[in-house]
C-alpha cells in the first residue's frame, strides 16, 4: 500500500515534470533564436557538438542587419504607425464608449448594434473592397492607410464600454448635479478610473499593430514605407541562408513588444479574462 | 393659457433632448465616422462584389451567382476550404486540452506561478515573422535539429527524414505551431474560468471522499463549461482566419502556397491581388463569412443556454 505522503510526492513530481516540459517547449525556440543571432551561418546548424553560446559570439550580426536592409526606416515606420494607431484607438474608443455606457440619446441601440454586428465579421472578408476604396481615396502605398484601417475598431469601443458599465452611474450623476459638463466627467472621472481597460487596449492594439503583416503587405509597396515585419520577411526571402542575420533581426523585432507586454502584463491578463468571459 | 405653458414646456424639453443628443453624438463621432467609412462601407461593398465581375479597372459586370457556381468546380478553392477545416479540426481540440491542462497546473499553489504564466504568453505576443523563421530552421529538412535528432538518436535513414513543410505533413506543422502559439493565451481564459468555481465545492467533494480525478471530472469540468464553450468558439473563428502562419511556414521564399497548404484567406488574397479577380475573391470571402457566422450563431445560442443554467 502506497502511503498518502508518497502519493503526494509522486503527483507533485509529475506536475513539475509536465511544467518543465511545457516550459522547455515554450522557451526553447526563443533561446535558439538568441543563440543563433550571435553565430556564423555555418555554426547555426552545427549539431555535433551543439553549443548554446558560441566561443566567439558574433555581435556583428546586430550591426550588419542595419546596413544590409534599411532596417532603421522600417523601425521608424513601425514605431510611427504603432504610436499613432494606439493613441487614436484609445482616444476615440474611450470617447465613444462613454456615450454608449453613460449617456441617453436617440438611436443609441441601433448605432451600438452596428458596432457589435461587425465584431463577428472577420476583416479578411472585407479587406479587398476596403483596399479598393482606399485606393480610390489615393491612400495606396501611404502609411495613412494603415492608420485608417486599424485606429477605429469596434473591438476597442466594446471593450471600453464594458469597463465603463462597471463604474457606478451615481458617480456621474453627482458630478452632473455639481454642474460638471459631460466632457468634464469623461476627462476627470471616467478616464482616471479606467486605467486597467486602457492598459489592456494599449497592449492589444500595440501588439496587433506592431506585428501586423497582412495589412502592410496589401498597402505598403515602396521600400521606404515598409514596416519591420514586411522588411524582415523580405530579408528572409532574399537572404534565406543568412541565418545569423535573420535571427538577429528577429530578436530586435521582438524587444519592443516584450517590453510593453512585461510593463503592462498584469492588466493584460485581467483584460483577456474579463473581455473573454463577459464578451 | 394652459396650452401655451405646455407648448413652451414641450419645446424646452425638445431643446434639452436635442442638446443631449448633440453632446452624445460629439462623443461618438470621432470613432464612428472612421468606423463607418473604413468598416461599414467596405462590408456593404463586399456583399455586392461577390455578384460582380471586376478587375479593378475595366467596367463592372453583374454576373449573378456565376462566381459561386465557379467555386464549386474550382479545385484550388476546394483544397483551401478542406485545408482550412482540417487545420481547424486539428488545432481546436489540441489547443483546448493543452491550455486547459496548463491552466489547471498553474492554478495550483506552486513556486514561480507568475513567471510561468508570463512565459506562456511569449509565443502569442512575439511577431510571427520572427518565430516562424525559428520554426522553419528547427524543422529544416536537411539541417534542422529535429531531423538531426531523428537521424542520430532514432536512426531514421537520411532519405526517409520527413520534409515538414510540404505534402501532408505541412498541415500537421501548421497545427503544431498554432497550438504552441495559442495555448498561453487561452490558458489565461481558463484560469479566469477556474476562479469562478466556488472553493467550497472542492472542500465538500474531498469530505465526501472524491479523489483528484473525480473532483476534476465532476466539479472542474462542469464548472468550466461556459469557458470551454467560449474558448472553442473563439479558437475556431481564429483558425478559419489563418493566413500568415501558413504563408510564413509553407510559403517558401516566394510566399506562395501550393494545393497542400492553400487556405481560404490566402485564396481570397491571391485572387484579388495577384489575379485581380475581385468578384471571385469576394465570393470566397463570403464562404469564410458564412463559416464564421455559423460558429457565431452557435455561440449566441449556447450563451443564452448557459445564462439560463
Amino acid at each position: 500500500m502506497v502511503s498518502n505522503k508518497a502519493l503526494k510526492f509522486l503527483s507533485k513530481t509529475i506536475l513539475y515534470l509536465i511544467l518543465a516540459i511545457m516550459t522547455a517547449i515554450m522557451i526553447l525556440p526563443f533561446l535558439w533564436m538568441l543563440s543563433s543571432s550571435v553565430k556564423l551561418d555555418r555554426e547555426v546548424f552545427n549539431m555535433n557538438p551543439f553549443v548554446w553560446i558560441p566561443e566567439n559570439p558574433r555581435w556583428k550580426n546586430y550591426v550588419d542587419i542595419w546596413t544590409k536592409v534599411p532596417f532603421f526606416k522600417y523601425v521608424q515606420n513601425t514605431v510611427f504607425l504603432t504610436i499613432v494607431v494606439t493613441g487614436l484607438q484609445i482616444l476615440t474608443s474611450s470617447f465613444a464608449a462613454y456615450a454608449f455606457a453613460k449617456l441617453d440619446f436617440s438611436h443609441k441601440n441601433r448605432i451600438f448594434f452596428a458596432y457589435i454586428a461587425t465584431i463577428a465579421m472577420p476583416w479578411q472578408v472585407y479587406m479587398v473592397p476596403q483596399f479598393l476604396m482606399m485606393r480610390s481615396f489615393g491612400l495606396n502605398d501611404k502609411l495613412l492607410a494603415i492608420i485608417c484601417l486599424q485606429a477605429f475598431s469596434a473591438f476597442g469601443v466594446f471593450l471600453m464600454r464594458q469597463f465603463y458599465l462597471s463604474i457606478p452611474d451615481s458617480l456621474c450623476e453627482a458630478a452632473r448635479i455639481d454642474g460638471m459638463s459631460e466632457y468634464g466627467i469623461y476627462a476627470k472621472i471616467m478616464l482616471p478610473l479606467s486605467k486597467p481597460a486602457i492598459a489592456t487596449l494599449t497592449i492589444f492594439t500595440f501588439v496587433a499593430t506592431w506585428n501586423d503583416y497582412l495589412g502592410p503587405l496589401i498597402y505598403l509597396k515602396s521600400q521606404d514605407k515598409k514596416t519591420i515585419q514586411l522588411g524582415l520577411k523580405m530579408f528572409i526571402n532574399q537572404y534565406s541562408s543568412e541565418y545569423g542575420l535573420i535571427m538577429a533581426g528577429s530578436v530586435m523585432s521582438l524587444i519592443p513588444v516584450i517590453i510593453v507586454f512585461l510593463a503592462l502584463q498584469k492588466y493584460f491578463v485581467e483584460g483577456i479574462a474579463s473581455t473573454g468571459i463577459k464578451g | 393659457m394652459a396650452s401655451g405653458t405646455s407648448d413652451r414646456l414641450a419645446r424646452s424639453r425638445k431643446r434639452r433632448t436635442l442638446k443631449k443628443n448633440l453632446v452624445a453624438y460629439s462623443f461618438i463621432a470621432p470613432n464612428f465616422i472612421g468606423f463607418a467609412v473604413f468598416t461599414l462601407v467596405p462590408i456593404t461593398f463586399a456583399f455586392l462584389l461577390a455578384f460582380l465581375e471586376w478587375d479593378g479597372n475595366n467596367p463592372i459586370k453583374f454576373v449573378g451567382l456565376e462566381n459561386f457556381q465557379a467555386l464549386v468546380k474550382d479545385k484550388f478553392f476546394i483544397a483551401s476550404l478542406k485545408n482550412t477545416i482540417i487545420y481547424s479540426v486539428g488545432t481546436v481540440p489540441l489547443t483546448l486540452v493543452t491550455s486547459l491542462g496548463l491552466a489547471i497546473i498553474l492554478n495550483k499553489e506552486i513556486k514561480g506561478r507568475a513567471f510561468f504564466r508570463t512565459l506562456g504568453f511569449f509565443p502569442y505576443v512575439a511577431s510571427l515573422v520572427a518565430v516562424t523563421s525559428v520554426w522553419t530552421m528547427v524543422f529544416h529538412s536537411s539541417k534542422g535539429p529535429v531531423n538531426a535528432i531523428l537521424y542520430y538518436l532514432f536512426n531514421v535513414p537520411k532519405e526517409k527524414l520527413p520534409n515538414w513543410f510540404t505534402g501532408n505533413l505541412v498541415l500537421v506543422m501548421l497545427i503544431l505551431f498554432s497550438v504552441w502559439r495559442f495555448m498561453g493565451y487561452y490558458m489565461v481564459m481558463f484560469l479566469a474560468g477556474l476562479q469562478t468555481i466556488p472553493r467550497e465545492l472542492y472542500e465538500a467533494g474531498t469530505i465526501d471522499g472524491a479523489n483528484a480525478w473525480q473532483r476534476f471530472r465532476y466539479i472542474t469540468l462542469p464548472g468550466l463549461k461556459p469557458t470551454t464553450f467560449l474558448v472553442s468558439v473563439m479558437l475556431t473563428i481564429n483558425c478559419f482566419k489563418i493566413y500568415d502562419i501558413a504563408v510564413m511556414l509553407a510559403g517558401g521564399s516566394t510566399n506562395t502556397l501550393s494545393v497542400s497548404s492553400m487556405v481560404l484567406v490566402y485564396y481570397i488574397y491571391q485572387n484579388a491581388f495577384n489575379f485581380w479577380k475581385l468578384g471571385y475573391s469576394s465570393a470566397v470571402a463570403m464562404v469564410l463569412f458564412v463559416l464564421v457566422l455559423t460558429v457565431t450563431l452557435i455561440q449566441f445560442r449556447g450563451q443564452s443556454k448557459y445564462a439560463n443554467e
